[in-house]
């Protein structure tokens, strides 16, 4: 294995559900200690990548590798010490806490015999702290906000001390300052603890600004990927999202920033800016 | 939940301290209730006298009355409750609901088919065998639900699906036999399908009290899985569990603990149903506790036993009537007092 390979790759994946094969043909290497935004319109694989990725699902065709090793022949636990992975919709069970689901996460360095340990608990504290979950340790997982949830799942797959994590749609079902909050989250993580992280994430913006790497996808195969100035242009979101949209500077961080134009002229509330401008 | 950490040579954990309570308060009623339990009958002996026998002590008659035709009894009752309801929590804990029970698995099922099918076809000669077909009949049935429910590996929900269907169809064969039965093999069939700890002697305390003895302390074994097998699929997976072999070690456990206690006893209803419930609602936590789900299974058969013999002094209730009465109501009344929603 030479230096520059990236630690999870993956080559020629066929993947699917039952009859449908959703992913073919697909290469990708993920760069390590970077973000990684995995972009595309609803039922384009990414979700189903993921999966593939974190080894929840056996691909038709192809491998996954990691540290050159193929993933399905790897001892699960040791992947779970290298890989960690959030679905989108995580169900814990009812009664749980939140410092309970957290220590679950150090599930894959324990065994029967030695269940717990001074260090396991120290890193389960600091999980915690570090997604400002002290105080709700005690609350059962089901009492918590959408919010709060996601921090608590985080903060398990973080006490899980993994290199590498797979982010499933983290910012679903929330509000934009909580999804900002998850990602800068995300953020401190790479940019602190030179995680690996790979996320599926709907919002392009937010992909645009939190991610180094973008890798856009359209029916089960990878279109485009790169920087978020290299993927986020006009000609790509046309082919990809079917959308036509300006692309300019987000004032706030000089990152792309797509402002989808209307399909059919001005309607409802919009106001064409031509037309305001003049009435000033 | 106040958490104790715990070291014993390169053995570590956590353990919680309310379940230690309930357990230490649910093994001393376990105790006073077996005692008495000895005592009590036609032939009555003070528990003084009960726990000097047990301890070697005791009169010639209290030997016989105490260590040969009552302990056995009670052993009985103590050990099928304990290993009815940690199969319950078990299959509960795996199966992600509550409503769960080793009778989903095919279990009781199967069990009362075989010894149905022995008392009927075999008669009076065959009674001795009627333990071992319950057995046969139990881990077929379960063998075969468990095939049925395979799809590219077993999900929890298929299986409790799957498990209710050859339930229906075993029980069809149950009533088949029971109708074309001779009236003396269908009273004794039923008095068998009530679930019953009367008449045990140590021929089968022996072996039942052998393979809980390995079943047990698998079944604590397996706890450590358990935890991770509570979240959903992917959950579990990406935690690294070894998802369908960690199910297949569950779930050999749970229908073997069960089916030891159905050969026994009987189909003694509503245990493994109940007492996780209960264990889990005094104890707190997120999933039955394996170790208070026995103590409480075995107080409750035992209780139960007790109350048979003492209801009606003229006939013998079977035990299986008296565990729905009492762990029933209990668990309805547990369920207003806490908010929490049902949980397995």
């Amino acid at each position: 294995m030479t230096d520059s390979a990236p630690r999870l790759q993956a080559r020629g994946l066929r993947l699917g559900y039952g009859d449908d094969i959703v992913v073919d043909g697909l290469d990708l290497d993920v760069p390590d200690g970077a973000i990684t935004a995995v972009v595309g319109p609803n039922g384009c694989g990414k979700s189903t990548l993921l999966r593939a990725l974190g080894r929840l699902l056996k691909p038709r065709a192809g491998e996954v590798l990691l540290d050159g090793r193929r993933i399905d022949q790897m001892p699960t636990r040791e992947v779970a010490r290298i890989i960690g992975m959030l679905p989108q919709s995580p169900v814990a069970p009812d009664g749980l806490t939140v410092a309970d689901l957290v220590m679950r996460g150090r599930h894959p360095h324990q065994n029967w015999f030695r269940q717990w340990s001074p260090a396991d608990q120290d890193i389960v504290t600091e999980a915690l702290a570090w997604t400002d979950m002290r105080d709700l340790a005690g609350r059962p997982v089901e009492a918590l906000s959408g919010g709060q949830r996601q921090r608590a799942w985080i903060s398990m797959a973080l006490a899980q001390g993994t290199d590498v994590l797979l982010l499933d749609e983290p910012t679903t079902y929330l509000d934009l300052s909580h999804q900002i909050d998850v990602l800068d989250l995300i953020a401190r993580l790479h940019r602190e603890r030179n995680r690996t992280i790979v996320m599926v994430l709907h919002d392009l913006n937010l992909a645009a600004r939190y991610a180094g790497h973008v890798v856009a996808m359209r029916d089960g195969r990878i279109v485009a990927q790169g920087t978020p100035t290299e993927v986020f242009t006009v000609e790509l979101l046309s082919e990809v999202f079917n959308l036509s949209a300006l692309v300019v500077p987000d004032p706030a961080t000089g990152t792309p920033l797509v402002v989808p134009l209307p399909r059919h002229g001005p309607t409802g509330n919009v106001v064409p800016r031509a037309q305001n401008a003049g009435h000033d | 939940m106040t958490l104790l950490q715990v070291h014993v040579g390169r053995l570590s954990g956590r353990v919680a301290l309310r379940p230690i309570a309930v357990g230490v308060v649910g093994l001393a009623l376990t105790v006073a209730v077996a005692v008495f339990s000895i005592g009590h009958g036609s032939f009555g002996i003070a528990p003084g006298n009960v726990v000097s026998t047990l301890l070697g002590g005791g009169t010639a008659a209290q030997k016989l009355i105490v260590l040969d035709l009552r302990l056995p009894r009670i052993l009985t009752a103590l050990l099928v409750g304990a290993a009815l309801a940690v199969s319950g929590a078990l299959t509960q804990t795996f199966a992600r609901n509550p409503l769960a029970s080793p009778d989903v698995l095919g279990v009781t099922h199967g069990a009362s088919l075989g010894a149905v099918a022995v008392i009927v076809l075999g008669g009076g000669a065959a009674i001795g065998a009627v333990p071992l077909a319950a057995l046969a009949g139990a881990l077929v049935a379960a063998a075969l639900v468990y095939v049925l429910a395979w799809r590219r590996g077993v999900d929890g929900y298929r299986l409790v699906l799957v498990g209710i269907g050859v339930g229906e169809v075993v029980t069809a064969g149950v009533s088949w036999f029971l109708v074309r039965a001779e009236i003396v093999d269908a009273a004794r069939a039923t008095i068998w399908l009530n679930g019953s700890v009367a008449g045990a002697d140590w021929a089968q305390v022996r072996p039942l009290a052998l393979g809980l003895a390995v079943l047990l302390p698998l079944a604590v074994a397996t706890s450590f899985t358990l935890q991770a097998l509570q979240f959903d699929d992917d959950v579990s997976k990406a935690l690294g569990v070894r998802l369908q072999s960690a199910r297949l070690a569950v779930v050999l456990t749970a229908v073997a603990l069960a089916a030891a206690a159905v050969a026994a006893a009987g189909p003694i209803e509503f245990v493994a149903f109940v007492v996780p419930q209960i264990a889990l609602r005094l104890c707190g936590g997120s999933r039955p506790p394996l170790v208070v789900s026995a103590i409480l299974g075995a107080l409750l058969v035992t209780a139960a036993d007790l109350a048979a013999r003492s209801v009606l002094p003229a006939r013998e209730l079977p035990v299986g009537l008296l565990t729905a009465m009492v762990g029933a109501p209990y668990l309805l009344w547990l369920l207003t007092r806490t908010n929490r929603r049902t949980s397995a």
